[in-house]
């Protein structure tokens, strides 16, 4: 019934919304991708929903995860984006082929 | 250390604002994922006592199996569990329920003035358990919410019968399904809408019911305030909260959450309750709660007294056939004794249960193993399937009475 807007400015949001404001204390590990997952994961949910999800997940489960979002629950990620989310994902919380 | 751990270190060390606290090790399930271990923490929610998060967004809070001491999962204890993060405060007042469908020759809308005022009330005890509850113990671990063993409670549901709303709704002979959706949505329009369906049969069933309280109380707005669907024996994923909305269905329904969420591997549980409409050759949709128990009281590493007598204490449930006896070993599985079933609140609810062990110097493993009214039982090993679903493997406890 009720839409949010999309929250693309995720930091911004957070840090402002009190509803939201415990998710402040959550700290993804560092990577030059961390902007995209910001921009394109937090505006549906937090992102310890990747966190608790590792390290046991290989790159083709991290893919299959990334297609999900795009391609079931309707997240507008494009393609170079999200080659970067499986990259980050793999390396810092999943595991080796 | 790293910068996270740094933050947590001092997130241990002062009071946090927001009712957050490190969650002590001594009570962290073994078998989670290292990152699931990392991510939770005790955190209260408003209303709610501290829970242990595993998502914020949608928020997905477990009850810590201490809080499990006694039979009635008190309401600010009860665990919380949302798909989608647009979650509205409704005014009760303002709450509207449309009953209608193509099987449904007499379609209508109602306030919950109307549902508690023009329906016979029905209170019953039944468990309320994810599908995915345990799912973090999965060996080995399948994406998804990683809970350990408190995604469940039990409570004290008071409504109406569905399927006397469904009567007023002039159901059909047609109908196949009877479909819920609750006032809840994604972040996105094209995020797949989270409703769900069971079969016309269990819709009819006189234990199903559209629920406004539980425990003496109106239902807290996590746990669907200010109605919600009440599939007693089902998990759930079909207790519908916040529900608006209830179609009667000629055909099953489609959409992600039943074709391809909530499924099953064909042949590998020995159900009894079958949702046929919506079978393909692989998969079912999951249906009822599987045998199980827990140890409350006992933790592993924990320390004994040698000598001294100590009342292993847990709960026992399943789908509704009844527990038949728990069994309970100290010896890692070796031998079994019978352990003393509690009162019985009816055939939905947690039954309890206690067995007297008095440890000798040494160490011992705690297990508990309960069985139903068909005689069905929890296995040993774990069952493997993708979403990590039915898990009820005896458990394992090591302690050392010294």
């Amino acid at each position: 019934m009720m839409k949010l807007p999309v929250m693309l400015a995720v930091v911004a949001t957070l840090a402002s919304a009190g509803a939201h404001a415990d998710e402040t204390m959550i700290r993804m590990k560092d990577g030059p991708e961390v902007t995209t997952l910001l921009a394109n994961c937090s505006g549906c949910h937090s992102l310890d929903y990747i966190q608790m999800n590792s390290r046991f997940m290989k790159r083709a489960s991290w893919e299959a995860e990334v297609k999900k979002m795009v391609s079931v629950m309707g997240a507008p990620v494009t393609e170079a984006d999200a080659a970067k989310l499986v990259d980050y994902l793999t390396r810092e919380y999943g595991v080796a082929d | 250390m790293d910068r996270r751990s740094f933050v947590r270190g001092i997130a241990g060390g002062v009071a946090l604002a927001g009712g957050q606290l490190l969650l002590p090790r001594s009570i962290l399930a073994a078998g989670l994922p290292s990152g699931a271990l990392e991510s939770e923490e005790l955190y209260a929610l408003p209303g709610k006592q501290p829970l242990i998060k595993r998502s914020f967004r949608p928020p997905n809070f477990e009850t810590p199996v201490a809080q499990f001491s006694d039979v009635i999962t008190p309401n600010d204890r009860f665990f919380v569990r949302w798909h989608l993060a647009a979650i509205p405060e409704i005014d009760p007042r303002e709450w509207r329920l449309s009953v209608g469908g193509d099987a449904a020759s007499a379609p209508f809308e109602l306030t919950l003035e109307q549902l508690q005022r023009d329906f016979e009330h029905v209170e019953l005890v039944a468990v309320c358990q994810c599908s995915g509850n345990r799912r973090g113990l999965s060996d080995p671990h399948v994406f998804g919410v990683q809970w350990a063993y408190g995604a469940m409670g039990n409570a004290r549901w008071k409504g109406v019968r569905l399927k006397d709303v469904l009567a007023k709704a002039g159901i059909s002979k047609d109908a196949v399904e009877v479909a819920f959706n609750g006032a809840d949505s994604g972040a996105l329009e094209a995020t797949p809408d989270f409703v769900k369906s069971i079969p016309a049969w269990k819709a009819m069933d006189e234990n199903t019911l559209i629920a406004w309280e539980m425990n003496g109380q109106p239902l807290p707005h996590w746990n669907g305030a200010p109605a919600r669907i009440v599939v007693p024996g089902w998990t759930a994923t079909y207790w519908m909260k916040q529900v608006v909305n209830i179609r009667i269905l000629a055909q099953p329904l489609g959409g992600f959450w039943m074709a391809k969420a909530y499924r099953v591997p064909k042949g590998k549980f020995a159900t009894v309750d079958r949702f046929t409409s919506q079978d393909t050759p692989e998969n079912t949709p999951i249906t009822e709660i599987v045998v199980n128990s827990l140890v409350t009281n006992v933790t592993e590493g924990q320390k004994l007294k040698a000598g001294a007598p100590l009342v292993v204490k847990g709960l026992a449930w399943d789908a509704g056939f009844g527990i038949r006896s728990v069994d309970v070993s100290v010896d890692g599985g070796r031998s079994w004794q019978s352990a003393e079933l509690g009162a019985d609140s009816g055939r939905y609810s947690f039954r309890p249960w206690q067995y007297v062990f008095k440890p000798a110097r040494g160490r011992y493993v705690v297990s508990a193993r309960a069985t139903n009214g068909l005689g069905s039982s929890q296995t040993d090993q774990l069952i493997f399937n993708p979403a990590g679903y039915n898990n009820n493997v005896v458990q394992r406890i090591g302690v050392e009475a010294v």
